[in-house]
């Protein structure tokens, strides 16, 4: 249901996340942001232009890595939600907590 | 208007309920926005009951009703032999100390109440009814 592809720009690691994350698929967004921690990534872009849904499975994860991140000193940010994905973000103030911007070249700026 | 599904307990089967929801809210003259958080409020608490009340056990079955009222809102009725989960009863975690402890899981219930107006548990013929309430207009 959700597909997560790699690529890096920059030397920012970017994930595009495809699909729709929820309780059953919320473990593949999960190992995907892992994998790039693991490796060494110090600055990290989630593409979410072809996120079409996402629940408190996905924001779960997104959350579970700010303090990680925090104290790792890795950078994320979050680009392109949608009305509707974003509105999900807004309802728990995750937008608040996440550093979300309007556009990739937004969100390069942003890490650059 | 009145729509019903019978769901297995099963995680794969979230999409299914989501585009049960969506499918019986369309056509009621609700925007985008407001049909996709009813549609995730019903997706949370089902995956609370599949998952914490049937441990994903695709042999148990939960039904839901929507009801769709012109002047009122919408009414969803779930109608589970699972444990019984009082969500009015739930103290939902501070989120700070959800991501200071680096917690996946907590919020979901949250958003069940946040989004819904209203909702009520009562039993009916041995089952629990789990009714959200949410107060929109209605075509």
């Amino acid at each position: 249901m959700v597909d997560i592809k790699h690529l890096t720009e920059d030397g920012i690691d970017i994930l595009v996340v495809v699909g729709e994350v929820d309780a059953s698929s919320s473990i593949q967004l999960d190992s995907a942001i892992k994998e790039v921690v693991e490796n060494g990534a110090s600055k990290i872009l989630i593409d979410c232009r072809s996120l079409e849904y996402i629940s408190s499975a996905g924001l779960g994860v997104f959350m579970s890595y700010i303090e990680e991140l925090k104290q790792k000193n890795i950078s994320m940010v979050l680009t392109d939600l949608s009305e509707k994905v974003h509105n999900v973000f807004q309802i728990l103030g995750l937008d608040q907590l996440l550093t979300i911007c309007e556009n990739r070249e937004a969100g390069m700026e942003k890490l650059k | 208007m009145k729509y019903r599904i019978t769901i297995a307990c099963t995680k794969d089967k979230l999409k299914e309920i989501r585009i049960f929801v969506r499918k019986s809210l369309q056509n009621h003259g609700l925007d985008d926005v407001q049909i996709s958080a009813m549609v995730l409020a019903i997706d949370e608490i089902s995956a609370n009951l599949i998952i914490h009340g049937h441990d994903c056990n695709p042999k148990d079955k939960f039904e839901l009703n929507i009801e769709v009222i012109k002047g009122k809102g919408v009414i969803f009725k779930i109608y589970d032999d699972g444990d019984i989960f009082d969500i009015n009863s739930y103290e939902a975690p501070n989120i700070d100390d959800l991501i200071k402890r680096q917690r996946k899981g907590g919020v979901g219930l949250i958003l069940v109440k946040k989004i819904m107006d209203e909702i009520k548990l009562d039993s009916v013929s041995g089952k629990t009814c789990y009714r959200l309430y949410k107060n929109v207009e209605i075509d």
